[in-house]
């Protein structure tokens, strides 16, 4: 897809003028758009991998310790044994914990970068 | 069977339903956008319930209860993961999937690399994914109408299959959605209310589920073997045998010991009150076996088979086409992450039920143990256990349970109705779009032959339990879809030659396990179990195999790597307010 490079026809100088220019250069993928998208891409896939290993390191770590000490396995709480309470359980609050975070924290990374693109403050 | 008219009454207002829904949306669908991907209005409420809805299939169902009766605390997995998928979906595809602007996944491998190529691979692998997935739910209606009302095998599939094309040539996307999201709160209400009605049964009755025995029976049971099976006999005493054991006739005989017998298709046992179930051999017999974790499913090397269903399920959700499409219908990024979390919600919600059934079914019902029908388990809890005048249940609870099963049939039809209505949709874009033209027309032809094609495969394919034959689906989507989404969206180096190679690598290894392990498997004695356990588990060996492959074809081809990478990727990556995206349609 080759578009004819987008001008800018400028009147007077006003404010807001900085807003189409950046976002001018993300859309035409100039140098500078360009390393704005990849410090976006860049943010958001650190923040996805580490709430990944977190997650399975805290899910994963259920059967490596159950198989390590087994004696764990008679561990319960109100009558149920304590890897399936775990298992049937309190997985399922963690899982939504991360995932609720995720978004707070991606949306927030994109309002951050729309923010910069548009210029205010 | 008691309350036979009433379950049947159910079936069919659950059906009638699902088709009247589809009806309602069938006025709104008129162009190919509210076909493929419902014009994309669909907000994060409705769209999270209509995925959940799709997502639930006979698997979820009718399967997780039956694992966890059968090999108890390792089974907690599939559930654990089948909601952990949507953690992965939400942390790495759902919003750059969505701002692709693509509308099947094919469609979305070829705004990615530039091939048309890579399109039609996709679009196979698509289209396998989506007919193995349609084969357990055919079986799983199978069984359920077997079960509940004595029809012979095929009346499910037909019926199903019959119901789901209608709906979906009908309607599309557009209609699917809203049948869908019904569905889930019917399913919903279907596992919970009988799950807490027998939950205060459970919490009355005395007896533990752990301890060195298998569990009894609490009155006199029989039991008729359909397909020749092995089974662990733990304790003989009270249980009379009639058929053909080990290839010797026994009429009305005892087991001589403890130990597994092979027992032949006809043979009926009879279990006194209080006789300790004989269970199909490789599940665990005792209850202390069944409450500790790490004994596996069945088969060597537990700790294997653990880590690989964590590595398929975790993964196989991001590469499921019937529940990717779904994602595009969402409005834009921001409401696609919102849905995915929703659905995180929904499904936790989901789950803590047929958990509590699967108990439930090995404390009430342990003679399906024998059959290896533990499939069946939810369906036949109500009745059994609450109207079987069990022990100390009041009179007007038992009058409940004719009540409690048809409700219980209600939500197993839903289920496969909701599972394969998506995935037909599914089918029928992706041949639509890529092998005929792309118009409304073609899209019902197509969803009329992919609607069809799995009824015979269900019929000759022997069946796993569901949930292990899903699980497979699972391994075959993280080999393949999934590598080619995550590194699609987050790996500028990835070219169309390496996602080819990655695809087809991925899916010939998973794709070639799930056959034999349908097929019947490999002997456990060979080379320690490992191939054994690999073909009925593979996903730990072909999911980190596509991914290299992958990666290693596209460093050799980097040559090849398409021009305008810059551009795709700020368009799936940066948010909708700077206007860079572009909604995608097939050519007409």
């Amino acid at each position: 897809m080759t578009r004819p490079q987008r001008e800018r026809v400028v009147l007077a100088k006003r404010r807001g003028a900085r807003v189409i220019r950046t976002r001018v250069e993300v859309q035409e993928q100039t140098e500078v758009g360009d390393a704005l998208v990849r410090g976006l891409m860049r943010a958001q896939l650190g923040l996805a991998l580490r709430l990944a290993v977190v997650t399975v390191c805290a899910v994963a770590l259920i059967p490596l310790a159950l198989s390590l000490f087994p004696q764990l396995d008679d561990v319960s709480v109100a009558g149920i044994r304590l890897n399936w309470l775990i298992l049937a359980a309190l997985v399922y609050p963690v899982l939504y914990g991360a995932g609720r975070l995720y978004v707070r924290l991606a949306e927030q990374g994109e309002r951050d970068f729309v923010r910069v693109v548009d210029g205010d403050r | 069977m008691t309350g036979a008219p009433l379950t049947a009454a159910a079936l069919l207002a659950a059906a009638l339903a699902t088709v009247g829904i589809g009806v309602y949306g069938i006025r709104l669908s008129r162009t190919t956008s509210d076909f493929l991907v419902a014009s994309r209005s669909i907000g994060p409420q409705w769209n999270a319930a209509a995925i959940s809805g799709e997502y639930l299939s006979a698997a979820s169902f009718l399967g997780v209860a039956g694992l966890i009766a059968k090999y108890g605390a390792d089974a907690l997995w599939y559930p654990v993961g089948f909601t952990a998928g949507y953690l992965g979906l939400l942390l790495f595809v759902a919003a750059p999937l969505r701002r692709s602007g693509a509308y099947t996944v094919p469609d979305f491998a070829e705004f990615r690399l530039g091939s048309a190529r890579l399109r039609k691979v996709a679009m196979l692998v698509v289209v396998v994914i989506c007919v193995f997935y349609l084969v357990p739910q055919y079986q799983g209606a199978g069984l359920a109408l077997k079960t509940l009302l004595g029809l012979p095998v095929w009346v499910g599939p037909v019926a199903v299959g019959a119901i789901v094309i209608v709906n979906v040539v009908g309607g599309g996307m557009r209609s699917i959605t809203f049948v869908q999201a019904f569905q889930y709160w019917l399913k919903l209400t279907a596992v919970a209310v009988p799950a807490l009605a027998l939950l205060a049964l459970f919490l009355g009755d005395a007896a533990t589920l752990s301890g060195p025995m298998p569990p009894t029976v609490q009155q006199q049971t029989t039991v008729t073997v359909e397909t020749d099976v092995v089974v662990q006999v733990a304790e003989p005493a009270g249980i009379t045998v009639t058929g053909d054991v080990d290839g010797a006739r026994l009429d009305g005989a005892r087991f001589p010991a403890p130990g597994q017998y092979t027992l032949s298709h006809g043979t009926t046992l009879t279990l006194a009150a209080g006789a300790a179930t004989p269970v199909v051999a490789g599940a665990p017999s005792s209850g202390d076996d069944w409450l500790s974790s790490g004994r596996g499913l069945g088969g060597s090397h537990p700790l294997y088979q653990v880590i690989s269903i964590i590595v398929a399920t975790f993964l196989g959700t991001m590469g499921l086409p019937h529940v990717l499409v779904r994602f595009y219908t969402n409005p834009d990024g921001t409401a696609a992450r919102r849905t995915a979390l929703a659905v995180i919600a929904l499904l936790s919600l989901f789950y803590l039920f047929p958990v509590l059934l699967g108990v439930f079914a090995r404390q009430f019902v342990p003679q399906l143990l024998i059959t290896g029908t533990a499939d069946a388990a939810v369906l036949l809890l109500p009745s059994v256990a609450i109207g079987g005048g069990m022990g100390a249940v009041p009179s007007p609870v038992v009058s409940l349970a004719p009540v409690l099963a048809a409700l219980v049939a209600a939500g197993a039809i839903a289920a496969f109705l909701a599972t394969s209505s998506g995935l037909l949709v599914s089918i029928a874009g992706a041949l639509s779009t890529d092998v005929l033209r792309g118009r409304v027309r073609d899209f019902r032809v197509a969803a009329a032959v992919g609607g069809m094609v799995p009824i015979p495969m269900a019929l000759l394919a022997s069946s796993l339990e569901l949930s292990r034959s899903v699980g497979l689906v699972f391994a075959v989507a993280a080999s393949t879809l999934c590598p080619l989404l995550v590194l699609g969206i987050w790996w500028r180096g990835l070219t169309s030659i390496g996602a080819a190679c990655g695809l087809v690598v991925g899916g010939l290894a998973s794709g070639a396990a799930t056959t034999l392990a349908v097929v019947g498997g490999v002997d456990d004695r060979v080379l320690g179990g490992w191939p054994a356990v690999v073909v009925g588990y593979p996903a730990a060996v072909t999911v980190p195999l596509a991914f290299l492959t992958m990666v290693v074809v596209s460093l050799l081809t980097a040559g090849s790597r398409p021009p305008e990478v810059a551009r795709i990727f700020a368009r799936m990556h940066v948010p909708e307010r700077l206007g860079m995206g572009i909604e995608r349609l097939p050519r007409e």
